[in-house]
Parts: C-alpha cells; sequence; structure tokens
C-alpha cells in the first residue's frame, strides 16, 4: 500500500515538473538577466526545502533524544540527507547563476557563505554517523550534533551579515519586488515547483527511510548470528 | 548549586593536575602554534603592510589549529584504564563533568594563546600591546566559544575510530561565529583603533554566541555522555 502511495507522489511529481517546465520555458526573458533568471523557479523551492529539512531533522533529534524511539533517528538521518542533497543543488543552481551575472563561480556573500557552512555542518552530521558503530550511540550522539547545528546556522547568517552582502534580495512576499504574479503561481502555486520539490523530498525521505529499516533488521539478524 | 560548582572544580583541578605533570597537550599545542606561525611566514611576506592587516585574522587559525591539539586530549585521556566510565559513573552530573572539564581546557588554551602572542609579535613585527585590555577581553571571549565547542565535540567523538579527523570536522564549520567575530575584533585592535562602533557589534555577537552555546552544551551533554 505504502509502495503504491509513493508511487502515486511521484508520478504526480514528475507531472507537476513537466508541466512547470513547459510553463517556464514559455515565459517571456527577464529584462535585464535574460534566460538565466529563470533558474530562481528551481534554485529558491530548493533552498526552502533543504531549510525544512534541516527543520524536521531537529524535531526528530529532540523526539528521540526525548522518547529513545530509533524510529526517530531513522528519520533524522533520512531527512538529513535528502535535504543536503537539496542543498546542494541549491548550491550548484546558485554558482552556475553567478558565474553569468556576477561573473563568479563563487561570491563569499553572507547567504552563500552560511549555505555553505550549514551544508559542512550537516555533512560533518552524516560523517559522525558513520564513525560510530554502537547504535544507540550513534543516534543519540548524531542528534545531540544535529541540534547543535541547527542553532548555530541562525548565528552563522547573523555573523556573516554583518559584511555586506551582494546576494539579489528577496523578491517575494516583500513590497519592492517586481515579480509578476503568474511567475510566483509557478513556484509557489498548487501546480508549482514548490510543490514538485516537496514531493520528491518526501518520496526520497520514505524511500532512504525504508532503506534504514532494513539496515537496522540486517544489524539485528547479524548480532543474533553472532550470538549463536 | 553550590555543589555542582564545586563537583566542577573537582574535575577542572584533576585535569589540569593531570597536564602539568605530564605536560603532553600543552607542549605539544604551543610547538605546533609555533611551526603554523614559521609556516605562514612562508605563505605572506610577513614584514609587508598587507600582511600585518590580516595578521589577527592568522592568529586566530593559529589559535584554532593549536586549540584542537589540547582539546582532543581532553578526553581522550580518560581512556586508558576505563577512566571515563568511572568519571561518568561518579555521584556527578554530566554537566558538572563537562563544564570542569571545559574549564581546564580554556585555562589551557589561555595559556598557550598568551605566550604564543608575544612570539607573534615579534615574528611579525605586530604592535599587539596598544589595545592590551581589549584584546584580552577578545581573547577570553572567543577562547570560550572555542573550548565549549572544542569540548562537546571531543566528547562526542570520543569513543569513535578515525577521533582526531573528526574531531576539526565538526568543530570549525560551527565555530565560524566566533572565528569571524575575532579574527574581525583582533585585526581591527591591532591596528590600534579601540572598540568602537563599528566593531561593537561583532563584541556583541561573540558574548552571545558564548552564552547560547554554553546553555545548550549544558543541556545536551547529560544525554551525550550518561545517555
Amino acid at each position: 500500500m505504502r509502495n503504491y502511495i509513493l508511487y502515486a507522489l511521484g508520478a504526480g511529481a514528475m507531472f507537476i515538473l513537466a508541466r512547470d517546465i513547459n510553463l517556464i520555458a514559455g515565459f517571456p526573458q527577464e529584462a535585464s538577466q535574460g534566460a538565466i533568471f529563470k533558474i530562481i523557479f528551481f534554485h529558491v523551492p530548493m533552498a526552502i526545502t533543504a531549510m525544512l529539512c534541516s527543520f524536521v531533522a531537529l524535531c526528530a533529534s529532540i523526539a528521540f533524544l526525548a522518547t529513545k524511539n530509533f524510529k526517530y533517528d531513522a528519520i533524522a538521518v533520512a531527512v538529513t540527507e535528502v535535504g543536503l542533497a537539496f542543498l546542494a543543488g541549491n548550491l550548484i543552481t546558485g554558482s552556475i547563476w553567478a558565474r553569468i551575472i556576477w561573473g563568479v563561480w563563487w561570491a563569499w556573500d553572507v547567504r552563500l557563505t552560511s549555505a555553505l557552512v550549514c551544508w559542512l555542518l550537516y555533512a560533518g552530521y552524516l560523517m559522525l554517523r558513520r564513525a560510530i558503530e554502537e547504535p544507540t550511540q550513534r543516534a543519540t550522539f548524531a542528534a545531540a550534533f544535529s541540534i547543535f547545528a541547527f542553532i548555530d546556522v541562525p548565528i552563522v547568517y547573523l555573523s556573516i551579515r554583518l559584511f555586506r552582502t551582494q546576494h539579489p534580495g528577496p523578491v517575494f512576499f516583500s513590497s519592492n519586488g517586481s515579480f509578476p504574479p503568474d511567475w510566483s503561481a509557478a513556484i509557489f502555486g498548487p501546480l508549482g515547483t514548490m510543490m514538485a520539490m516537496m514531493m520528491l523530498a518526501t518520496i526520497f525521505t520514505c524511500v532512504r527511510l525504508t532503506q534504514e529499516n532494513f539496515q537496522r533488521e540486517l544489524d539485528s539478524l547479524r548480532r543474533m548470528a553472532h550470538a549463536m | 548549586m553550590g555543589a555542582f560548582f564545586r563537583q566542577a572544580l573537582t574535575i577542572t583541578i584533576k585535569d589540569l593536575k593531570a597536564e602539568i605533570r605530564t605536560k603532553e597537550a600543552i607542549n605539544a599545542s604551543f610547538a605546533f602554534a609555533i611551526v603554523i606561525l614559521v609556516l605562514f611566514s612562508f605563505a605572506f611576506d610577513p614584514l609587508e603592510d598587507t600582511t600585518r592587516d590580516m595578521s589577527g585574522g592568522l592568529l586566530w587559525i593559529v589559535f584554532a589549529f593549536a586549540g584542537v591539539l589540547v582539546l582532543n586530549r581532553s578526553f581522550a585521556r580518560e581512556l586508558p584504564n576505563d577512566c571515563l566510565d568511572a568519571l561518568i559513573a561518579a555521584p556527578i552530573s554530566g554537566a558538572a563533568l563537562f563544564l570542569g572539564k571545559s574549564v581546564a581546557n580554556y585555562l589551557l588554551l589561555l595559556a598557550v594563546e598568551l605566550v604564543s602572542l608575544p612570539v607573534f609579535g615579534i615574528f611579525y613585527n605586530v604592535h599587539w600591546t596598544t589595545q592590551f585590555w581589549s584584546l584580552m577581553l577578545v581573547l577570553v571571549l572567543g577562547t570560550w566559544g572555542l573550548t565549549l565547542i572544542g569540548t562537546f565535540c571531543s566528547a562526542l567523538t570520543v569513543n569513535i575510530r578515525l577521533r582526531e579527523v573528526m574531531l576539526p570536522m565538526l568543530t570549525y564549520p560551527a565555530l565560524v561565529p566566533v572565528l569571524m567575530g575575532s579574527m574581525q575584533l583582533t585585526v581591527s585592535l591591532m591596528a590600534g583603533k579601540p572598540i568602537g562602533e563599528e566593531t561593537m557589534p561583532w563584541l556583541k555577537l561573540l558574548a552571545g554566541f558564548d552564552i547560547v552555546f554554553t546553555a545548550a552544551s549544558l543541556v545536551l551533554v547529560e544525554v551525550v555522555l550518561v545517555g
């Protein structure tokens, strides 16, 4: 049953993405930036998805520490990996955009740097998990570090903002933005790219969760075999 | 509450005694600090004005690298003879154990830094004494952030393989705000400028980071150490 829901979700995400790509290709080019501007339709949803993933990871980590239920540990690791992938996509699309508009692949601006530090922190989280053998200890330590990382990211952002920034300001939800409503709808609408990314993230997380459960089952069987 | 601090103090004194008798971490750390200072002198011309502009930044990289050596030993020292298990089984809270170890590391790190500073001043021809007390304030705040994150990660990584590799991997990204703030302040102080309107936000950031992470790690360390 669960698999069918996942397949349906996947088909839905594919459909929405295909529709959006078709729609976005039909939009006129942005006046000052040209075609490269359209990267925003994927760049921004990926960033928001990654942020949501790290928030879910925080909640799952707290839930694990409170309940010691390994279900939450599996959620935390699954969602962190997916979030890391989306953040990587965000960094890469942003880098391509920067090469065309700023003329450099990378600028040490506040959002770029904090996104990179965030990526490094969560990559450290995954490496920490790799290095610990004992499951209870692995889950506990990883949860503690995940909470630490989540607290750290806003401070990193704040600290880098004290430098001057060159990242283009937000064009959504602000009064000075001049983003046409049908373009906004292509991202945040019910059939926008945001929805497609969220569905993708959910599917990836569920698949990863299944793997994690199998892994735990395998580990316990192996331990049992060793004991015998 | 009084008992809590007395327990933490006992741990601090124990750690300092062990370190002063062997001097293994502090010697290695100080020697390493000098080695990095020498290496930096090949990367940049140490007597040029541009280098002096970023000398505060260099200094904190030295402190961060040398500091990890001390922090690495902090919990690893307790592994032989299962001392860590004994400490955890002792009738003190994990937070007291963590605080005690942090303070011990803090004092050791500060000692390494205070000895490195004059050496740095000589090697790089930097007049670091012009804003002496402000610089000490930055040192005190920045080092506490460094020690706190480092000791916490040291507790996380004590039992794992690749401990020496994992500790910097976890510590440095988390340290970005502390290092940035300390570097900005140190560069400006070494240029002879007192802490003013421009640098005050960094000082506040340092203090804020220290407060937030002291609270967070004291809460979290209980689960990490005791489980």
